[in-house]
Formats: structure tokens, sequence, C-alpha cells
């Protein structure tokens, strides 16, 4: 029982201690420069692997702070330490924006809403029409990817209701893949991360409201070079490659 | 007003109060204090009406009490029993009862939701005979916040209560029997009246942890304005597009937290003295 | 039911107690001793609180195959145990209740014995706002209240100042008289064991040491604690017991001269006043008491750490041995 009885203690002692470490995250290295990167959470598969690719080119480390877009619009423009931000959407890039700690905004990548279903997809869910009857889910309308879904289901005239609003598109994506519901509306690259968890059913009207994500240097940033440096590769041809082959739509010409 | 140090004159008989207890004493309530004050003072007060006024936030509102309410008399219902079998019963294994009762006490809210899940999700080991059976299932639905609420808040319920039992003398449960009475009329005419203060502190302390309650509640029943939605969910959805809504929502949480507290203390939690000689 | 035929008890609680004892239908019995002797181990295992081996036997019925609840057994609990959170009423009324009588009789009957207690104004009183005679007098009411074959009073006495356990105790004498059950009753006090019981059982490490009419024991004690409850010196070689009051003790710094006097020395290890006399507990082996005038006490300078010699005359020392003490 003492053990037991112990046990908030030392868990909250060992995260003291482990935070006192951690804290100092984005602070530089004692040789390699570092580079902090505030991402939106539907870019870390995709940047964790261009990422990789940067160290090795620029000899650097990359600290990658990833979470919903406005939190970390919002962050930055509290003066989070950081190099980069990268927003799944332009509202949230606003919020930074407003509060002056951005450089140039660079649209960089796109985004579309698809369905997914449990794999295989026993309902037969072929269209947006399909969700009436079913269980299902997508993001709340206060996050980005809940704003879009509201407008591409207002367009179709879809009026099914989900069960839940998910806080953000990785939730909505775990309500399907754990089975809980038939159905989410989720990122393309989101439907591509999760692999064959999910059947992809891909919505037309998903075109007209797509979602564009932007990138910046931040003003906070140490070193501005290398700011750049990130920004440049992710228009750089092997870097809309790899955007593609995670689900992104590029545009079509860019710098 | 009695007691020992309250007495005659300026200055206690015993001694000032040693600084190396009152500075910890000062920040820790400094660490408490500071944010909510902040909190406070930098609400947008001439938005707040409108913001007050929201369908979201009375619907939010009104789930939040209306669930942690459930949640604190099953946690009541459930737990009681089990708080006096680990106070009262001596067998084996009452170590090994504890330490499972008191683990969701040490989960991550979050880990908490899934463990949830997989008990009683629509595919869960529970939930999918369940759902088979009966076409019901916990997720997406207000028994589901319940459910959750009492999963995160059950513990605290237990061990609030078994600490009162054990507090209270078992020399009246040996008069009870002398006296004829079975240990079901011992437990509810002098155990439970006996510790109903620490009872009571007991249901306050799982209502308030059942209202705070987010991170299960999300993560298993998701979020559903007038199902699901309780404040701190919508609080947490709010402050992603609107951070003065969230603010608004926050006061109301610390208003009604505080409202509810004091209004405990001086109806039942001040009535210690029942016992005393 | 059949005639009642009272006590019989052989029991034993491992590590704590072994006794043989009997009593009839409105018997006092009195069990003294030291503490750790083991009488309110013997009181619980009878009142079914603690597990007893050996054979119980009370009016015909085996005690020791019911649980506490289903003996016909009253207990006032040393602290007495009044519930804190209900009335002196409800407090009495809470055996008949609990035994299946009607609220409305249970009420009844509490007041019926709260007055025969001359509590009837209390009633309505919490435990907490009674006297600690008040109080016991409830717990004993409580007691009775079941009607039990055997009532159980572990140091009823205990925490009360002089006059109200004197008080306490007439009355007490007064509803036993009246009582046509098996009393046990723990003392500490000689007093009570002589003005209530018509029989003593002396415990003494977890055995019974001595027991019989309450003047014959406290006459002749065969042990050293009832001996000090008595107020008499005892010495105990085999079977055989002498005892003298600490009056006949002569005190003195020397060795004391002439035949026929027995002698011992040690220091002073406590001086008290007691009536008249100074009363001295000299260390001796036993340890023994001796009774001096207080100029004597000052004239020999007789502070605790004094060495002194202790002698009796002969003729002052009465012996007896199993003979006279018997059961």
């Amino acid at each position: 029982m003492t053990v037991l009885r112990s046990a908030p203690l030392v868990a909250i002692t060992l995260a003291l201690v482990l935070a006192a470490c951690g804290g100092e995250g984005t602070a530089r290295g004692d040789d390699d420069p570092q580079l902090t990167v505030l991402a939106a959470a539907s870019l870390t598969d995709v940047f964790t692997e261009l990422g990789e690719a940067f160290e090795a080119d620029q000899q650097v480390e990359v600290t990658f702070s990833l979470g919903s877009s406005t939190d970390l619009a919002q962050q930055a423009a509290d003066g989070a330490p950081g190099d980069v931000l990268a927003t799944a959407d332009t509202t949230s890039m606003a919020i930074a924006d407003d509060a002056g700690v951005t450089g140039d905004v660079v649209d960089f990548a796109g985004n579309v809403l698809v369905i997914v279903t449990r794999p295989g997809n026993p309902q037969g869910i072929e269209s947006l029409d399909d969700l009436e009857g079913v269980t299902w889910v997508r993001c709340a309308d206060e996050v980005p990817c809940g704003r879009v879904a509201v407008e591409l289901l207002d367009a179709a005239g879809v009026t099914a209701d989900p069960v839940s609003l998910e806080d953000d598109v990785r939730a909505t994506l775990d309500k399907v893949t754990s089975g809980e519901v038939d159905a989410g509306l989720v990122y393309a690259t989101d439907a591509v991360a999760a692999g064959d968890e999910v059947t992809t059913v891909e919505v037309p009207e998903a075109a007209d409201v797509p979602t564009t994500y932007a990138v910046t240097s931040l003003e906070q940033s140490v070193d501005a070079e290398l700011a750049q440096a990130w920004i440049d590769l992710l228009v750089s041809d092997d870097g809309r490659q790899a955007l593609e082959e995670a689900g992104f739509t590029v545009p079509e010409e860019s710098q | 007003m009695r007691g020992p140090g309250r007495g005659s004159g300026r200055g206690d008989p015993l001694g000032r109060p040693p600084l190396v207890l009152v500075l910890p004493a000062a920040l820790a309530v400094l660490v408490l204090v500071v944010p909510l004050v902040a909190m406070v003072a930098e609400t947008d007060w001439a938005t707040l009406p409108s913001e007050l006024a929201s369908e979201p936030l009375r619907d939010a509102l009104w789930l939040s009490i209306v669930t942690s309410t459930a949640a604190m008399l099953v946690c009541l219902v459930l737990g009681l029993p089990v708080a006096w079998i680990l106070a009262r019963v001596t067998f084996r294994g009452r170590g090994v009862l504890r330490a499972l009762v008191t683990v969701p006490l040490v989960l991550p809210p979050v880990v908490a939701g899934i463990a949830l899940r997989n008990a009683f999700g629509r595919t869960g080991v529970v939930g999918e005979p369940l759902l088979e059976l009966t076409g019901f299932a916990f997720p997406f639905t207000t028994w589901g916040v319940v459910l959750a609420h009492v999963f995160v808040s059950l513990p605290f319920v237990v061990i609030a209560i078994e600490g009162a039992l054990r507090s209270a003398d078992p020399v009246y449960d040996a008069a009870a029997a002398t006296l004829g009475a079975t240990r079901w009329t011992a437990f509810r005419r002098v155990t439970v009246p006996l510790a109903m203060p620490g009872i009571l502190a007991g249901m306050v302390l799982g209502w308030s942890r059942s209202l705070g309650e987010f991170g299960a509640t999300i993560t298993f029943n998701g979020n559903y304005p007038g199902t699901t939605q309780t404040m701190p969910t919508l609080i947490y959805v709010t402050r992603q597009s609107d951070q003065d809504a969230a603010q608004a929502l926050s006061l109301v949480m610390l208003v009604m937290s505080i409202a509810v507290l004091l209004l405990l203390r001086d109806r039942w939690l001040g009535e210690r003295s029942l016992v005393t000689p | 039911m059949s005639a009642p035929t009272g006590l019989d008890v052989d029991l034993e609680v491992p590590g704590r107690v072994r006794a043989a004892l009997t009593g009839r239908p409105g018997q006092v019995i009195a069990l003294i001793g030291p503490n750790g002797a083991g009488k309110s181990s013997l009181v619980h295992a009878l009142a079914g609180l603690a597990r007893a081996e050996g054979r119980a036997d009370l009016d015909g019925v085996d005690l020791l195959a019911r649980s506490a609840r289903e003996r016909e057994v009253g207990l006032v609990f040393q602290d007495r145990a009044l519930f804190p959170h209900l009335s002196a009423r409800d407090n009495v009324a809470f055996g008949p209740r609990a035994r299946g009588v009607s609220r409305r009789e249970s009420r009844e009957r509490a007041d019926h014995w709260l007055a025969r207690m001359g509590l009837a104004e209390l009633a309505d009183r919490r435990p907490g706002r009674l006297s600690g005679g008040q109080a016991q007098r409830v717990a004993i009411a409580r007691a009775l209240a079941t009607e039990p074959r055997l009532l159980l009073l572990d140091e009823p006495m205990a925490g009360l100042d002089v006059t109200v356990a004197m008080s306490l105790r007439v009355e007490l004498a007064r509803h036993l008289r009246d009582y046509d059950g098996v009393t046990l009753l723990v003392t500490h006090d000689a007093i009570d064991a002589l003005t209530l019981a018509d029989h003593v059982v002396v415990l003494d490490e977890g055995r019974v040491a001595q027991q019989g009419r309450p003047e014959d024991v406290a006459a002749h004690p065969r042990t050293a604690h009832v001996a000090r409850l008595v107020g008499l010196n005892v010495l105990r070689e085999g079977d055989e017991f002498r005892s003298f009051r600490p009056r006949d003790v002569t005190v003195s710094l020397r060795r004391p001269e002439g035949s026929a006097r027995l002698a011992w020395s040690g220091p002073v290890s406590s001086a008290q006043q007691h009536g008249d006399a100074v009363r001295l507990l000299v260390d001796t082996t036993p340890p023994l008491l001796a009774d001096v005038t207080p100029q004597a006490a000052t004239e020999l300078g007789l502070e605790p750490g004094r060495e002194v010699w202790l002698s009796v005359k002969a003729t002052a020392v009465s012996r007896y041995g199993d003979v006279v003490a018997g059961r």
C-alpha cells in the first residue's frame, strides 16, 4: 500500500524532473544549430520525414512542436520560442500575423476532406448523402477542419447529424479507426496516414472547399536564414513530392 | 467559536508561527490564487453578458450539473459499500482491492478514456455484447458521460469515505452488535451517521472531480452540444476559435465552483461538532 | 422458557486469559485484577466481541455458538460508547429496535429505563451534553433495556470523580438487587467489589488467582494486587500466605533488634497522605506498605530514595493457605 500511496508523489516528482530537463528544449544546443518548427498536427508525418533530410543536409537539429494550428498560432503570438510556424489554415495564421510576429506568409500545400469508413466500407457509403443513418463524426465548428466540413456539408445540402464534434482531425480519425463510429470526415492526408485501418471515399465536392496550409518565419527566430531554408525546402521539388505522397495537394506553380 | 488557541489576548501563547512554515504557506496561496485572480482580471466584461447568454453555454452548464450530480449519486451508491468493506471487513486481498480501486486516481484522463473505450466502446469487451443484446452503447450518449465521470471520480469518493469510516471508532459498531444489531443495521444507524461529514466531503470531492472531468469524457464520448458537451469540453473547443468566449466560459466555471464550495461549507461541511463530546 | 440456570463458563482467549467461573441468576460477580490480567478480554469474549475457545453456558444456551448480536448479553463499555449522534432516548431504544421491537414500544421502554435511572428529563439530550455520571447511567439503561440474561459492566466507575462514583455505586447496587440475571462487574476498586458483589474472582496474569466471598478475599488476599487494593501486605511462601496491616509495620533507619520480628530493607519509593498517617511504599522484595505518623515521617526524613528497615511483630501477621481462602 505504501508504494501505491506514494505513487502520485513519485509521478509528480518525475514529471517535475522531466519538465525541468525538457523545458529548455528550444534553447540552442552546444554545437549544432537548432531549428524549432511549430507545425499543425496534420503535418506530423511529412515534416518528420523532411526534417531528417534537412538535418543531414544543413547539419542542424530540428525540433517540432506539434499541435492544433490555433494553439500554435496563439503561442507564437504570445512569443513562444520558435523559428517557423506552419498552420493548417489561413485563419490561424492570421492570429500570428495580427500579433506581428510573422515574416512573409507562404501557402505551401492544400488538403481536402474525404470520408473514411471502417475497413471495407461495410455500410457502402458512397457519398456525403450516405452519412444519413450511419454513426459518423466530424471536427467541431470551432476548429479548422470543422469549419471546412460545415462549409462542405452546407454546400452539398447534407443535414445528417454527427454523433460527435471532435476537437481535432486526429481525434475524428481515431473515432473511426477504433470502431466507435462508422464514418468520419477527415483530411485526405489523414486517410493516407491511417493506411488500411480505414477505407477512403473521395468526395468530389470537397475540391470546392480546399484548406490551405501556410508557413512563415517568426519574429522571435534566432536564425532567420535557417528558418528561410526550411520554407524553401517545403516549396522545392523534394518538398512538393513528399507532400504529395502524404496526400496533400501542392500549388500549381510556386516561387 | 470555541477551541484551543483562540483564547484570550493577542498573540499565540505557544509563540509566533515560524517563518519557515508561513513563507511556503504564503507561496502556496499565491500559486493557487494568482491565476484565478488573473483570469478574472483578464476577462472582457463588456462582452461578457452576450457570451453568457449563448445557448451552447446554457446547454453545457446544465449538462455538466446533471451529469456530475448523477455521477456523484452513482459514486455514493457504489462507493460507500466499497469504502465500508475496505474499512471494516478483514479479508485476504484487501490491499489488492484497495490498489485496484485507486488505480484510476493516477491514470491520466486520456488513458482513462481509452480504457473505457476498450471496455464499453461499441467494439469493447463489454460494449460489444451489450450493443448486440440491447442495441445500446455508451459512447456519444449522456450515459457515457456519466460513466466516464464515475470512472474518474469513484476512487476519490471511495478514498475519502474510507478515511472517514476508518477514523470513526469501531467501538460503536461493537456496541451496536451487543445490542442485537445486524451489521446492516449498525451500518445504517451508526456507521453512516457518524461518518456523515466525511461522506459528504467525499461526495463533494466526487462532484467537483466530475465537474472538471474532461480528458476521459472527450476521448470516450466525443463532443456534441446537449448530449456530451460539458462545460470543460465546451471551453476546450471554444478556445480553438474564440479566446474571449473561452475566457468568459472559464469565468462561469470558476464562479460556479466557488459558489458550490461556499454553499456546501456553510450547509454541511462546517458541522464538524457532531462527534465531539 | 426453562428455569434460568445462570452462567457456567470455562473458556480461554488464547494468549490472554483462561478462566472458569459460575454465577447464579441474580448473583453479582466482581472481576478484579491488575491491568493486563485479562479482565477485559474475558468480558469481550463473553459479549462475543473476541474469539474464545472452551465453554460458555448461559441459562442452558451455548454462548460460543452465537454471534454477539444473538447473545442475551448486555455490555456496558469502559468508555461507555454511547452513540454520539443519538439522543439518550434513542441510545436506549437502539437495542429493542435492533431486536425487532416496534419503534413506539422501543421508545416507551427507553423512557421507562431512563426514568428508573432518574434521567427522564434528559431523554432528548445527546451524550455530548451529559455529565460523566449521567452518561454512565444512560449506558447502563441501554444495556438493561435489551433485557439481557448476563450483564457485563466493564469498570463502570472509571473516569468518574469520587462523589459521582459514590452515588452511582449506591444506585447501581439498587438496580443490581432488582436484576435477576447474572452480573459480571469488572473493577479496579476494592470498594466496588465489597459493596456491589457477592462473589469475587481475582484474575492475575490471565489466570484465576483466587475467588470467594468479598470479605474473605479482602481479609486473605493471595495476590499483591488485591493486597494493595485492600491495603494489606501479603507474602507468599509456597501455598502459604502471610498478611499484615501497614500500620503494624515499624519503620527504622537501622536494622531492628529483637527476635520475634520479620524484617526487610529497601529504599522508600513513594510517600503519600493516607488518612491521618503517611503511607510509604517501600521497594523491598516484595514491595511493602507501611504507615507512619507525619511527625515520624519528618523526623526520619522519609523521602523517596531513603533507605529504611521495615519490621513487623510475628503476632501481627495472619497466616492462611488453601484451606482458608478455598473455593
